[in-house]
């Protein structure tokens, strides 16, 4: 049960009751450093688990009064008034907006990042490998309002002809029909912002896996005749997967709750609008409506519902890292 | 099926640095040869020229001629991806694919060939694993990973994967020097059968080894420390073994060097 492609608290706490976690591999000894340090483990692990549990108590005990009164259905309406005795709100226009521009950056920053990462790797010459890795490096650093900043001021004017041009072209589609939003605040462009954001990150992760790719895999693949290509998807691949989900699901994790460029970028629909499914609406995603109204905690139950809203945000989060544990885990027995 | 190999004056370099030089030798088909000789004298990097590993490794460079029957490997033109099909290749330490079940382990190369119907695969990889002697150990866990063998399974494995594209030449370094006596008698026994249908270079540090399998053995060694790494000679295995032309030889094999 001890795993070996990384400390996982979640997988040695609840072991049989009859043998102590420590001593799960059999390589735990009675001497003081080893107790010492084992116990420091398991405390940092308990640690870990009471404080996640303990702000997902917080946040729930914060939202359900809120909730309680509320008079719209949470998970299926738009509507978003938090004050006075009739509250309605609800987070489908969040919902939808915040996992659709960060499903947008994933379709764009994975294969993208992947393919830089490659190349680094694989294909470029040592003295464009280094500099190119560090320089990616860097960008994974660079705060997230100078992405935002460079989205508005610079990026957004240049892509606006674009997405005129897309709208005009392919406006028959629902997803992509034309919509009253003028201008980049779309969720298509946040997507877009969002996937420069998190490219970095997903590029450096891979950067590093695929850099680790043994090299008697690597030339066992190309002493079968295998090409470049084909030596990378036999090989580098395979043994990089785990180690792009995991980078994807960082970067997943950060598109979701990315909230300073999303919020200065984003166009807010008015209460009135009419509703439209297109990537080219505006909208706000969970993180930009709290951050916009943040202004509002006045009272405990419009906290409450923004609180609520973060809870969803919480447990979206949390669905994303179990479904990748998942996917890691599956493909356990044939990685190790 | 199997090919001559005819080497003429190879020199090979990591870099600047010359590791082998002056190589003339030939092997022949539907035989064994071993290479011997004290470590660092350039074995290996000669045995990778042959497939062209060689450059796959940065600032590998190679300067001389090797033919395989009247194709010049090295001649301009020639894909040393189409030479690394022709002459296959088993590592010093086991290497299958370790995301790969044994039976994709067998199939990749196939696979890489563009062979395609699953009926065919099955056959190839059961005739292949039958070749390297592992069928009646794996038939029933095809399905699962190939790095969950034993080492010596792992090298068969090795071995029925570098076999199923058929190559003309096989080429092994050292590849029983990570295995128990049983599984290196496994391993020299599949030798024995398959040079009936292959060239067959093997590189050790097992004298024995060398004198069972072989039939001719060539002599590598170093003229100095820091100088590359020469071809001392190279004749019939008994010769080599019972009167050797070459006094250093003689010495290396006797345990008497330096
Ligand atoms: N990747 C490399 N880069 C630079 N020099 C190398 C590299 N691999 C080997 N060499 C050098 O080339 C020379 C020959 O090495 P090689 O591995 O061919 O020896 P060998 O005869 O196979 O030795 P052994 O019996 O220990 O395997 C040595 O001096 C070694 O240091
Ligand atoms: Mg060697």
């Amino acid at each position: 049960m001890a795993t070996v492609t990384g400390v996982s608290v979640a997988d040695e706490v609840p072991g049989p009751p009859e043998r102590s976690p420590l001593s799960a591999d059999g390589a735990g000894t009675r001497r003081l450093g080893d107790r010492l340090f084992g116990g420091a483990a398991q405390g940092a692990g308990i640690l870990v688990i009471a404080l996640v549990t303990l702000v997902g108590l917080f946040l729930l005990w914060q939202a359900v009064p809120a909730l309680a009164r509320n008079e719209a259905g949470f998970l299926t309406s738009r509507e978003w008034t938090v004050s006075g005795d009739h509250p309605r709100f609800g987070i489908v226009e969040l919902l939808w907006t915040t996992v659709v521009s960060s499903l947008i950056a994933m379709a764009i920053a994975v294969p993208v990042g992947v393919a830089v990462a490659l190349f680094i790797t694989q294909y470029a010459p040592r003295w464009l490998a280094k500099p190119a890795a560090n320089l990616v490096d860097l960008l994974a650093a660079v705060p997230s309002i100078i992405y935002g900043l460079w989205g508005l001021r610079t990026f957004g004017p240049k892509y606006e002809p674009v997405q005129t041009f897309l709208q005009d072209k392919l406006g028959a589609f629902p997803l992509l029909s034309k919509t009253s939003v003028s201008g980049s605040g779309t969720v298509m462009f946040i997507g877009i912002v969002l996937a420069i954001m998190v490219l970095p990150i997903v590029t450096a992760l891979s950067r590093e896996v695929f850099a680790q790719t043994p090299v008697a895999h690597k030339e066992g693949a190309l002493a079968l005749g295998a090409t470049r290509w084909e030596m990378i998807r036999t090989a580098v691949l395979p043994f990089g997967r785990p180690g792009v989900i995991s980078a994807s699901m960082l970067a997943l994790g950060r598109a979701l709750g990315e909230t300073i460029a999303v919020t200065i970028i984003v166009s807010t629909l008015a209460d009135q609008t009419v509703w439209s499914w297109s990537l080219f609406n505006g909208g706000e995603t969970f993180a930009s409506r709290i951050a916009n109204n943040a202004q509002e905690f006045d009272s405990p139950q419009k906290a409450g519902a923004f609180i609520a809203a973060g809870l969803v945000l919480f447990i979206l989060t949390f669905i994303v890292n179990a479904v990748a544990r998942i996917v890691i885990e599956r493909r356990k027995a044939f990685s190790e | 099926m199997a090919k001559r190999i005819d080497v003429s004056d190879l020199n090979v370099y990591y870099g600047a640095f010359k590791a082998v030089e002056g190589v003339t030798m030939t092997v022949e088909p539907r035989s064994v040869t071993a290479f011997i000789g004290p470590s660092g004298c350039g074995k290996s990097t000669f045995l990778r020229t042959l497939n062209r590993m060689h450059e796959v490794i940065p600032g590998g460079r190679v300067e001389g001629k090797v033919m395989l029957d009247d194709q010049d490997l090295y001649a301009s033109g020639v894909d040393p991806v189409a030479v690394r099909r022709t002459v296959g290749m088993v590592f010093q330490r086991p290497n299958p694919f370790p995301t790969m079940s044994i039976y994709d382990n067998v199939a990749a190369g196939l696979k890489l060939n563009g062979l395609k119907g699953k009926k065919k695969l099955d056959d190839v990889v059961e005739k292949s694993l039958k070749g390297a002697n592992l069928w009646n150990e794996v038939k029933d866990r095809l399905n699962k990973p190939g790095a969950g063998l034993s080492g010596g399974q792992q090298q068969r494995l090795c071995i029925a994967r570098a076999i199923a594209v058929e190559p003309q030449v096989l080429l092994m370094d050292e590849p029983c020097s990570a295995l128990d006596p049983i599984s290196t008698l496994a391993i020299e026994d599949l030798i024995g059968e398959l040079k009936s249908k292959y060239t067959i270079v093997i590189v050790t540090h097992n004298m024995q080894q060398a004198a069972r399998v072989s039939d001719r053995t060539a002599f590598f060694n170093l003229a100095a420390t820091g100088k590359p790494g020469q071809l001392v000679e190279v004749d019939d295995t008994q010769r080599i073994f019972n009167n050797p032309s070459v006094k250093a030889t003689e010495d290396y094999i006797s345990g008497r060097f330096g």
